[in-house]
C-alpha cells in the first residue's frame, strides 16, 4: 500500500532555501574573517595603524587651490575637507553648466532647422563616444597647458587674461559700504515677494492682467538701485587682475586644472543630458501641442506651460543619474592633478601611510554624495507620483 | 465635360527649393540661424581641414604606431598577436556568411580597411613588408572564411562555440606558456576538474537536469580541461614556441581590448547572478546583492581601481601578489557587473508573470524556467541598455592609466614623458586616441541598433 510521507527532506524547497542561506552566510562571514585576519596580521607585522587618530596631526603638504583657507600646517582632517569642498565646487558648477548646455543642445536637436539640428547631433555623437579621461587629457595637456606664458597672456575684453597659469578675470569686490547695501537687498527681496503675492492674488480674483512677473522685478531693481545710490561710495567695485612679475595678482582665477576638469565634465555630461531632454520632449504626445495651440496658447506658452511640465517627468530621473555620474566622474581629476577629494585622499595616503582608514573616508564621502543625489531623485519621484492620475 | 488641367504645386514648395525653404529658411529667424551657423561651421571645417592636413605634426603618432597597437609586446613574438587577429578575421568572415546583417557590414569594412592599409603608399616607422603581409592575410582570411562557410553551410551553433573557444585560445597564445612541472600541472588539472564537477553536480541537481545531460557536460568539461592544462600549458611549456609574455609588457590597443573583452565576458554572468540575487526571496542573498550593487554604484571606478591595486593586497596573506592587469580587471569587472545587474533587473521585471506560470504549468523546474523562459526574454528586452553598459566599460578601460597601465591612452601620455621633441604635438596625439575610441564605440552603438531591429525589440 502506498502511503504519502510528504516531500522528502532533500526536495523540500523550504529546507533547500534554508541551507542555501546558511551556506551563503557562512561563505561571506568566513571571507570577511579571512580578510580581517590577514589585515590584522599585516598591520602587526608592518606596524600599520588602523585608527583614525592621525586625522588631527599636521598634514604637511600643500594643496594647489582651495576655497577655504588652508596651509600645510593644518590637520589632515582640514586637508580632507578642502578636498571635499573642491569636489563639491566642481560638481555644483558642473551640474549647473551641463544642465544649461544639455537643454540648449537638446532643444537644438529638435529644431526645425536642418543645420542646427544636425550640428547638435554631430556634437552629441562625437562627445558621447570618446572616453571622458581622453577628453580631460585633451583639454588639460593640449589646450590649457598649451596656452601662452603669463607674459604673453591672451587679453580678451573684460579684461580676461588667458595663459598657461589659467584664466584671470575681473571679479566683484565688496567695499565697507557693502553691508549696508545687503540690508537694502534683503528689503528689496521682501517687498518683491509681497508684491508678487498680492498681484497674483488680484489677478486670480479679478482676472485682469496685473503684471505679476514684471512688477516684482521692477520693484526689486528700484529698491536695490536706491540702496546703491544711498550707500557711501559704491558697495561693490571691480577687482581687476594686474600682471606682476611672475603671475597676475587680483581678480578672480580659474586654474588650468579646474578649467580643464570643468570644461571636460560639462561638455561630456551636457551631451548625455541633451539626449535625455530630447527624449523627454519627444515623449509628450503630439496631440498635447496641437490642443494647446488650438485653445489659443502661443508657441512659447505651449512649450513652457504644456510640453515642459509633462516632459519633466520623463527627464528628471535620468537627469539626476547624470548629476550623480558627473559628481563621481569628478574623481578623474586625479589624472590632471586638480586637488579634489580623491586627489587629496591619495596624497594623504602617501603622506600619512594609513591606506585603509583614508580609503574608507574617501568611499564614505562618495557614498554620501551618491545617497544625497538618490534622495533628491526619490523626493522628486514621490512628488510627481502624487500628481499622476 | 471639361477636365480641369492638373495643377502642380508651386515650385517653391517642392524639390530642392522646397526642401531648403522648409528646413533652412522657414522664417526670418530660422534663415538668420542658418546663415550664421552655416558660415561658422564652414569656417571651422576649413580651419580643421587645414590644421589636420597642413599644420598638424602627426609624427608622434606615425612613429609610435607599434606602441599604440601592442605596447611593449616583444617584436619577435608579435606573430602571436598577428595570428590571433587573423584567426578572429577568419571567424568574422565565417560569421558574415552564417548570420549576415551587421556582421556583413563590419566584415566588409574590416576586409576593405586591412586591404587599404596593406597596400597604402604611406610608410610610417616600422611598417615593413612583413607587417603589410599580416594585414593582407587578415583581409584574405575574412574572404576565405566567408567563402568556406558559405560552401559548407555551417550550423550557427558551431560558429558560436568556435568564437568562445577562439577567445580562450587567443588569450592563451598572447599570454604564452611557462615551463611548469608535471606535478603542478596535474594538481591544477584535478583541482579545476573537482571544482567543475561539484559546480555542475549542484547545478544539475538543483535545476533537476537529467543525469545524462549532466554527465555529457562533465565529459566535455574534463576533456577541455585536459586539453588546456596538460596539452597546452604543460606540453607547450616544455617548448619555446610561445614563451610567456608578462602582462606588464602588454599595452596599447591590445591591452584595451583584453581589458574590455575580459571585462565584458566576466561582468555579464556576474551581473545576471546579482540581478537574480536581488530578486530572490532569500533575505541573505537579496541583502548581499543589494549591498554589493548599491555600494559599487555609489563610488567612482577610480576608487575601486585604487582598492584592488592598493587596499586588497593588505587583506591577502603576505606574499600573494597577482599582476596589475588582473587587479585592474577585477575592479572593472566588479564595477561593471553592478551596473549590468541593474540593467538586467529591469529586463526581468518586464517579463510577464504569465510566462513563469506557463512554464510551471508545463512542468519546468525553477532553474529551467529561469534559464529557458525568463532570461532569454529579459535579456532581449534590455539589449540597448546592456550594449550601452559594454560601451561604458570600453570607455572606462582608459581609467587604468591612473594606476599606471599603458593602454592606448597610457601610451599616448607616456610619449611625452621625458620627450621634449613632441611636446607641441599633444593635441594631435589625444585627438588620434579620441578617434580610435570613437570608431569602436560608434561601431558598437551601430551594432546594437541593428541587433535591436533584427530581434524585433518593441515590435513583437
Amino acid at each position: 500500500m502506498l502511503t504519502y510521507r510528504g516531500i522528502p527532506l532533500w526536495r523540500d524547497v523550504r529546507v533547500l532555501q534554508a541551507i542555501g542561506q546558511l551556506v551563503s552566510v557562512v561563505f561571506v562571514v568566513s571571507l570577511l574573517v579571512f580578510f580581517v585576519a590577514n589585515l590584522r596580521s599585516a598591520a602587526d607585522e608592518r606596524g600599520l595603524s588602523l585608527g583614525f587618530d592621525f586625522l588631527g596631526q599636521e598634514a604637511g603638504f600643500p594643496i594647489g587651490e582651495s576655497v577655504i583657507d588652508y596651509d600645510p600646517g593644518d590637520s589632515f582632517l582640514h586637508a580632507f575637507a578642502v578636498g571635499i569642498i573642491n569636489t563639491l565646487k566642481a560638481a555644483v558648477l558642473g551640474v549647473l553648466l551641463a544642465t544649461v548646455l544639455g537643454i540648449v543642445v537638446g532643444l537644438a536637436r529638435l529644431s526645425s532647422n536642418w543645420l542646427v539640428r544636425n550640428l547638435a547631433g554631430v556634437y552629441i555623437q562625437i562627445i558621447r563616444n570618446v572616453p571622458l579621461l581622453v577628453q580631460l587629457f585633451f583639454w588639460y595637456f593640449a589646450v590649457f597647458q598649451a596656452l601662452p606664458l603669463v607674459q604673453q597672456a591672451i587679453r580678451l575684453p573684460g579684461p580676461v587674461y588667458l595663459s598657461n597659469r589659467g584664466l584671470f578675470f575681473v571679479s566683484p569686490q565688496a567695499t565697507p559700504s557693502f553691508d549696508a547695501w545687503v540690508a537694502y537687498l534683503a528689503a528689496a527681496l521682501a517687498v518683491a515677494a509681497a508684491l508678487r503675492f498680492a498681484l497674483r492674488w488680484r489677478e486670480q480674483r479679478t482676472g485682469r492682467p496685473s503684471h505679476a512677473v514684471v512688477g516684482p522685478w521692477l520693484a526689486f531693481a528700484a529698491i536695490a538701485a536706491a540702496g546703491w545710490l544711498a550707500a557711501d561710495g559704491s558697495p561693490v567695485v571691480r577687482n581687476v587682475p594686474v600682471l606682476g612679475e611672475f603671475n597676475f595678482a587680483g581678480g578672480g582665477r580659474i586654474t588650468p586644472e579646474f578649467g580643464a576638469l570643468l570644461v571636460g565634465l560639462v561638455l561630456y555630461t551636457g551631451a548625455f543630458i541633451a539626449e535625455i531632454v530630447r527624449a523627454g520632449v519627444q515623449s509628450v504626445s503630439r496631440g498635447q501641442r496641437e490642443a494647446a495651440l488650438a485653445v489659443g496658447l502661443s508657441n512659447a506658452q505651449t512649450t513652457r506651460l504644456v510640453i515642459f511640465p509633462q516632459a519633466l517627468r520623463v527627464i528628471v530621473p535620468p537627469l539626476i543619474s547624470q548629476y550623480l555620474n558627473l559628481t563621481k566622474n569628478s574623481s578623474l581629476a586625479v589624472a590632471i592633478a586638480y586637488p579634489e577629494l580623491f586627489t587629496v585622499g591619495r596624497t594623504m595616503i602617501n603622506q600619512a601611510g594609513r591606506a585603509l582608514p583614508i580609503f574608507l573616508l574617501i568611499m564614505a564621502a562618495y557614498l554620501a554624495m551618491s545617497l544625497t543625489w538618490a534622495a533628491v531623485g526619490n523626493l522628486y519621484n514621490r512628488r510627481v507620483q502624487m500628481v499622476e492620475r | 465635360m471639361a477636365t480641369t488641367p492638373e495643377v502642380l504645386p508651386p515650385s517653391t514648395s517642392v524639390g530642392i527649393v522646397g526642401w531648403l525653404r522648409a528646413n533652412l529658411f522657414s522664417t526670418a529667424l530660422n534663415a538668420a540661424f542658418t546663415v550664421v551657423t552655416g558660415v561658422l561651421s564652414v569656417l571651422m571645417l576649413v580651419a580643421i581641414f587645414r590644421w589636420v592636413v597642413f599644420s598638424a605634426d602627426w609624427s608622434p603618432v606615425t612613429e609610435s604606431l607599434k606602441l599604440f597597437l601592442v605596447g611593449q609586446y616583444p617584436t619577435e613574438e608579435l606573430w602571436r598577436v598577428g595570428a590571433v587577429v587573423v584567426g578572429a578575421a577568419a571567424l568574422m568572415g565565417v560569421s558574415w556568411a552564417v548570420w549576415g546583417g551587421v556582421l556583413r557590414t563590419f566584415a566588409r569594412i574590416m576586409a576593405a580597411g586591412s586591404l587599404i592599409v596593406a597596400l597604402s603608399p604611406l610608410e610610417p616607422a616600422g611598417f615593413d613588408l612583413a607587417v603589410r603581409a599580416w594585414y593582407l592575410g587578415g583581409a584574405a582570411s575574412i574572404v576565405l572564411g566567408f567563402a568556406l562557410a558559405r560552401a559548407a553551410a555551417l550550423d550557427p551553433k558551431w560558429v558560436m562555440r568556435a568564437w568562445v573557444l577562439g577567445f580562450f585560445l587567443g588569450m592563451a597564445l598572447i599570454w604564452g606558456f611557462e615551463e611548469t612541472s608535471l606535478g603542478e600541472s596535474l594538481r591544477g588539472f584535478f583541482g579545476a576538474g573537482a571544482a567543475l564537477t561539484v559546480v555542475l553536480g549542484v547545478a544539475g541537481w538543483v535545476g533537476r537536469f537529467p543525469a545524462g545531460v549532466v554527465l555529457r557536460w562533465l565529459a566535455w568539461g574534463w576533456g577541455a580541461l585536459f586539453l588546456v592544462t596538460i596539452v597546452m600549458f604543460w606540453g607547450l611549456g616544455q617548448t619555446d614556441i610561445a614563451p610567456r609574455v608578462g602582462t606588464s609588457r602588454w599595452g596599447g590597443l591590445l591591452l584595451t581590448f583584453v581589458l574590455a573583452l575580459v571585462g565584458i565576458a566576466a561582468s555579464f554572468p556576474i551581473g545576471v547572478l546579482l540581478a537574480l540575487g536581488r530578486r530572490s526571496r532569500l533575505p541573505v542573498l537579496k541583502g548581499f546583492s543589494i549591498t554589493f550593487i548599491e555600494l559599487v554604484r555609489g563610488v567612482p571606478l577610480v576608487t575601486l581601481l585604487f582598492m584592488t591595486v592598493i587596499i586588497v593586497p593588505l587583506f591577502l596573506p603576505r606574499g600573494t601578489s597577482f599582476d596589475l592587469v588582473l587587479r585592474a580587471l577585477f575592479a572593472i569587472t566588479l564595477f561593471s557587473s553592478a551596473y549590468m545587474a541593474e540593467n538586467i533587473r529591469g529586463g526581468l521585471a518586464a517579463v510577464p508573470l504569465g510566462q513563469i506560470e506557463g512554464a510551471k504549468a508545463l512542468g519546468l523546474g525553477g532553474f529551467q524556467t529561469m534559464l529557458f523562459i525568463v532570461l532569454p526574454q529579459a535579456l532581449r528586452a534590455v539589449i540597448p541598455a546592456i550594449v550601452g553598459q559594454f560601451i561604458s566599460l570600453f570607455k572606462d578601460t582608459t581609467l587604468v592609466v591612473i594606476v599606471g597601465l599603458l593602454d592606448v591612452l597610457g601610451i599616448g601620455k607616456a610619449l611625452f614623458l621625458g620627450n621634449v621633441r613632441w611636446f607641441g604635438a599633444q593635441a594631435e596625439v589625444y585627438l588620434f586616441i579620441a578617434a580610435v575610441f570613437w570608431v569602436f564605440t560608434f561601431a558598437m552603438a551601430y551594432a546594437s541598433r541593428k541587433l535591436e531591429d533584427t530581434l524585433g525589440v518593441g515590435t513583437r
